[in-house]
Parts: structure tokens; C-alpha cells; sequence
């Protein structure tokens, strides 16, 4: 049982292959150059098909498959059934609902356009956002976090300004800012630093007070303990608020871009939106997912480097 | 002259609590260990073991009378003196190793004395756990890690408040031993808060007995016996019987007494 479970995914792919070849097209979906969604699902027949016997030169990578395998096996039936439902029988309006074959065929005729101009020009703004509100976050924290006379000042205005959501700056920031872009970038700032700011103030607040005597009686001054005990103590505080940071620079990127930058992904989704044409929408779509999910990824992948000592499961 | 003798004057410590009310922690502390010498503080629970430690570290400040170091006023947390508490406090996000390290790093001298941290966790018998994080310690291992991450300062004085409190008593007694060998090899002056009268005069040059509200010193005891001690010798269970009457632990002992 065990033994046939890896072969899931393969037998659900083989199945989707089988159905798009076999089963008619609906006459209402406009045609493709290429059968891209037989190119895709060969190519994961492939992969799944070679995974179970890879075991010998990449015994992580197998296992990982094997072990997700129910996972896979559903989404490709999923898939399965959406192809089924779009492309064979269409049983949902074509034009909101396109079949794989077009949303592929988006994504592969369209790269350069999709994957360099719009997802470079977001990636920047987010960067360039993301960097400087972490940065400025940081410091407001750790400045509210050690210091009586920053809370006194800084505090009210977290207070206020903090729970406002970003986009709500957007009538301003568009007549204030030289430029769009600069605007965007500000408002992102802004989304990340709140919860950073937020987070790394209480997590110092946070530590221990013996923490900081032990240290003063080994010799530690004023400034070392504020970086060699506050800010490693914090540093659990501090990742949650740049993950939340995170989200929220998520959700103003994509905002600022469909009512205000006229770059990126999000203003093409809306674009495309506006032009009707959905299969263009989906691929925008799907782009997003994968790039947000790979920088969530790498965002724990830093956190389990930094906080290794809280984890646990370290060996030695 | 060895250095580390601590002159505790006139010392009065009141907290003033949120309500107004205030406690009267140390009341009138008039007392001075020499230095080289091993001092073991015992009393009551809340009578103000505690503080006297943590103003001789230079964490509280007194509200009357001075500390002073080798003749220098204490006014704030030095190297020259290191506390242990009854929780070793290691830094969870530092390994072993750089917990040890910390007093090297922070007084900017760890280029030169390198050396040392090798030395102090073989001392504590952490030689091979230096690379390991805190919480995969046991906590006589991380006692033992938390001496070492005082000692290596070589500190004129030692202050320990209840350092062994939370060991079992085999754990207990090894590190009993262990503490006396570091003394005697680094010449530390230590000041030692304890419940354990045992451990006291197992360690001890003098044993001074506080007495709560207000905490004043009741008593102040000479161990005359000379090192290593047996835990059994007659002299030492008389000297603890006196030390548990004052405390009023005594209990009644019937003539004959009890068969075993
Ligand atoms: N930071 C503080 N604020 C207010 N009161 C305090 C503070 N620290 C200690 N006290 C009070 O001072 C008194 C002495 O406390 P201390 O901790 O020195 O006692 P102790 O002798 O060490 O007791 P134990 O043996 O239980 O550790 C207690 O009544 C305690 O409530
Ligand atoms: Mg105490």
C-alpha cells in the first residue's frame, strides 16, 4: 500500500492526459497555438513518474514527493476536473473561466513581458519598499523599545498612525510624491514599518530584566546590551513583525499598483481585467502566488537560520 | 595584598511599593568580608539575602550607608564583581561557548583571552558541550556554565545567590566541591546565599545569620575547620545544631537519643 501511494500523483496525471485527449473540446473556447497543457503534463509525468526512482541520487527530494504525495495526487485531479469542466464541456462562462491551454499559453507567449517588465518593476518597488520600512521599522523599535524619551514621542504616533490602513494614504501620496512610483514605495514603507516597529519595541520591552543585570555584572555597557542582549532576545518578536510587515506590503503593492502605478503586475492583472481578458488575469494571478509564496519561503528560511537556538531540534 | 575585601556600612534598603507602602529590606547592614574569604549568607526567606547581594553587585543602590570594594564606593554593576543566580540565566540565543565568552567580549579583551574560555568550561567539566544552545542543557550542566560565564572575568568577588538551590542533592554536593577547588585555585572572595546550613559550613569561612523584619544580622559564626571537610565530623553537627537553634529549627532532642 505504501509502495503504490508515491505513484499517486502519476496515475491522476495519466488520468488528465488521457481525458484531454480523449474527451471533445467544447466548440466555445478559442483554440491555442500549441496543446500546452500536454506539454505541462508530460513534463510532471516525468518528474513524478522518475521521482520514486530517484531515490538513489536524491533521497530528500523523493521523500519530500512521497510524503506529499496525496497532496499532488488531488491538486492534478483538481486540475483534471477544471479542464473538464472549461475546455471539454464548458460548463462555466468561457470568457471568466478559461481553460488551462489558454492560461499556459498566456504564460508561455507573454514571458518576457509578464516575467521581466511587469514582475521586475513590482519586485523593485517591493524591494525598495520592503528594505527601507524593515530598516526604518528596526530602529523606531529598538529606539521606542530602550529609550523613555523615544516612547514618550514615538508611541502616539504609532498609536494613530498604525492602524490606519497604507491605502487609505493614497489620494495624498498620489499629489504629494514627485512620481507614482515614489508614492507606491513610501506606502509600502509605511505597511512594513508599522507591524516591524511594533514588534521589535515590545519584544525588547519584552525580555527579561535579568537578562540585563547578568549581563551589566559581566562588564556590559549601555550599547552592548543593546545589541548583544535586547536585539537577540527580541528577535522572535522582531520576525513576526516582519512577517506580518510582509503581508501587509503585500496587499498595498497590489493596491498601489491598480489604482495608481502604472507598472507591475498588479496594474496588469487590472488591465487585463478591464480588457476582458481573463485567461491573462489567471496568469497574473498565478505569478503572484508563486512569487509571494517563494519570499514568504525564503522569509522562514532566514528565520530558522537567525533563531536556530529556539527551535530545538538542532543536533550536535 | 590579595584584593576583593567588601566593606558593607550602615547599609538601609527600603522598596517603595506602587500603593506607597514601603518594605524595610535591610535595616542597619554593618559588616565587612575579607578578602580571599568565603562568607555564606543565611536567614528567612523575604529577609533580604537577596538585596544585600544585588548591592554589592551595584543593581540596587542603597537608600543609606555605602559598599565599597577594596575602599572604592560601589555605584553601578562592575566586572570586578560577579553574580550567579539561582537561575543561570545563560543567554538562550548564544551557545555554551559564547555564553562563556560574553564577559571576554564585552569588556573587549576575548583577541587576547581567548584561551581562557577553553579553560573555564574544562573547569566546569563543559569541555565538550561548548558548541551546544542552552536549552539542550541539564541544570547542572547550565549552573555549571553560568559559574564558568562569571568566573571567567576572574572577579575580585564572587556573590552566589542560592546557585544550587534548584539541584538534586548528589548534583549539589559535586558542585559544593567544585566551587571550593575554583576558589582555591583563582583566590576569589565569594558571598554566598544558601538555605542549606550544611552547605554553609561545608563551604564556609563564616557564616552570618540574618534575622527578618527588619533584616538585620543576628549572628555572625567562625567555621574553624580546616579544609576538606567531613560532612559527619562531630564538630560540624554541633556547629549545625547551634546554627539551626538560632534559626529556631532545632527541634527537641530526648535524653537518650533515638536508636537507629
Ligand atoms: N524590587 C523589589 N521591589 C519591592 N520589594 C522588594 C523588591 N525586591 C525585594 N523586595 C522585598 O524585600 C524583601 C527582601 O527580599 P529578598 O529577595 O532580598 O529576600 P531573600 O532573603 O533573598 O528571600 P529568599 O530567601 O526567599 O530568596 C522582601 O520582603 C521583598 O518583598
Ligand atoms: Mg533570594
Amino acid at each position: 500500500m505504501d509502495r503504490l501511494k508515491q505513484w499517486r500523483p502519476l496515475g491522476a496525471i495519466i488520468l488528465a492526459l488521457a481525458l484531454d485527449k480523449y474527451l471533445p473540446d467544447s466548440s466555445q473556447h478559442p483554440p491555442v497555438e500549441e496543446p500546452y497543457l500536454t506539454y505541462a503534463l508530460i513534463l510532471l509525468a516525468l518528474i513524478f513518474g522518475l521521482a520514486p526512482l530517484s531515490r538513489r541520487f536524491s533521497a530528500a527530494f523523493s521523500e519530500k514527493i512521497k510524503e506529499k504525495a496525496d497532496f499532488y495526487a488531488v491538486f492534478f485531479l483538481f486540475l483534471n476536473l477544471w479542464n473538464v469542466v472549461t475546455k471539454k464541456y464548458c460548463l462555466l462562462p468561457a470568457i471568466f473561466f478559461p481553460n488551462p491551454d489558454r492560461i499556459l499559453s498566456v504564460l508561455v507567449e507573454d514571458y518576457h513581458y509578464l516575467f521581466v517588465d511587469c514582475l521586475g518593476s513590482s519586485a523593485k518597488l517591493l524591494l525598495l519598499g520592503f528594505v527601507s520600512g524593515a530598516a526604518v521599522g528596526l530602529l523606531t523599535g529598538i529606539a521606542v523599545g530602550f529609550s523613555k524619551k523615544a516612547a514618550y514621542w514615538v508611541n502616539p504616533i504609532i498609536r494613530i498612525l498604525g492602524p490606519m490602513p497604507p491605502t487609505a494614504w493614497i489620494p495624498i501620496v498620489l499629489v504629494a510624491f514627485p512620481s507614482t512610483f515614489q508614492g507606491a514605495v513610501f506606502l509600502i514603507a509605511l505597511s512594513v514599518w508599522f507591524p516591524t516597529t511594533i514588534m521589535t519595541a515590545s519584544g525588547i520591552l519584552n525580555v527579561q530584566n535579568a537578562f540585563f543585570e547578568v549581563a551589566s555584572t559581566l562588564g556590559a555597557g549601555r550599547s552592548y546590551q543593546i545589541f548583544h542582549v535586547g536585539i537577540p532576545a527580541a528577535m522572535p518578536f522582531i520576525f513576526i513583525g516582519i512577517f506580518t510587515g510582509a503581508c501587509a506590503s503585500f496587499i498595498t503593492l497590489m493596491t498601489a499598483e491598480m489604482v495608481g502605478v502604472k507598472n507591475g503586475i498588479g496594474w496588469y492583472i487590472n488591465w487585463q481585467r478591464q480588457m476582458l481578458s481573463y485567461a491573462n488575469v489567471y496568469a497574473g494571478l498565478i505569478i503572484i502566488a508563486l512569487s509571494f509564496y517563494s519570499l514568504i519561503t525564503l522569509l522562514f528560511k532566514m528565520r530558522d537560520h537567525v533563531l536556530v537556538w529556539q527551535k530545538g531540534v538542532i543536533k550536535w | 595584598m590579595v584584593a576583593g575585601q567588601i566593606r558593607i556600612e550602615d547599609v538601609v534598603k527600603i522598596f517603595r511599593h506602587h500603593d506607597g507602602q514601603e518594605t524595610r529590606a535591610l535595616s542597619g547592614i554593618d559588616f565587612t568580608v575579607e578578602a580571599g574569604e568565603f562568607v555564606s549568607l543565611i536567614g528567612p526567606s523575604g529577609c533580604g539575602k537577596s538585596t544585600l547581594l544585588r548591592l554589592i553587585a551595584g543593581l540596587e543602590e542603597a537608600n543609606s550607608g555605602a559598599l565599597y570594594l577594596d575602599g572604592q564606593k560601589i555605584t553601578r554593576p562592575d566586572a570586578q564583581r560577579g553574580l550567579v543566580f539561582q537561575n543561570p540565566y545563560l543567554f538562550p540565543w548564544l551557545t555554551v561557548q559564547a555564553n562563556v565568552s560574553f564577559g571576554l567580549k564585552a569588556r573587549k579583551v576575548y583577541r587576547e583571552k581567548k584561551d581562557e574560555v577553553k579553560k573555564f568550561l574544562h573547569l566546569v567539566g563543559l569541555k565538550d558541550f561548548g558548541q551546544v544552545y542552552p536549552h539542550q542543557l541539564s541544570g547542572g550542566m547550565a549552573q555549571r556554565a553560568s559559574l564558568a560565564r562569571a568566573l571567567i572575568n576572574r572577579p575580585r568577588v564572587l556573590l552566589l545567590d542560592e546557585p544550587l538551590g534548584a539541584l538534586d542533592a548528589f548534583t549539589r554536593m559535586n558542585m559544593q566541591d567544585e566551587i571550593l577547588r575554583i576558589r582555591q585555585e583563582e583566590q576569589i572572595t565569594m558571598i554566598m546565599v544558601t538555605h542549606d546550613v550544611d552547605e554553609a559550613i561545608y563551604l564556609s569561612d563564616r557564616i552570618v545569620i540574618m534575622t527578618p523584619g527588619p533584616a538585620k544580622i543576628e549572628t555572625v559564626k567562625k567555621v574553624p575547620f580546616p579544609r576538606p571537610r567531613a560532612r559527619s565530623y562531630p564538630d560540624f553537627l554541633r556547629l549545625r545544631s547551634d546554627i539551626l537553634n538560632i534559626l529556631n529549627f532545632g527541634g527537641h532532642l530526648e535524653e537518650p537519643p533515638y536508636q537507629i
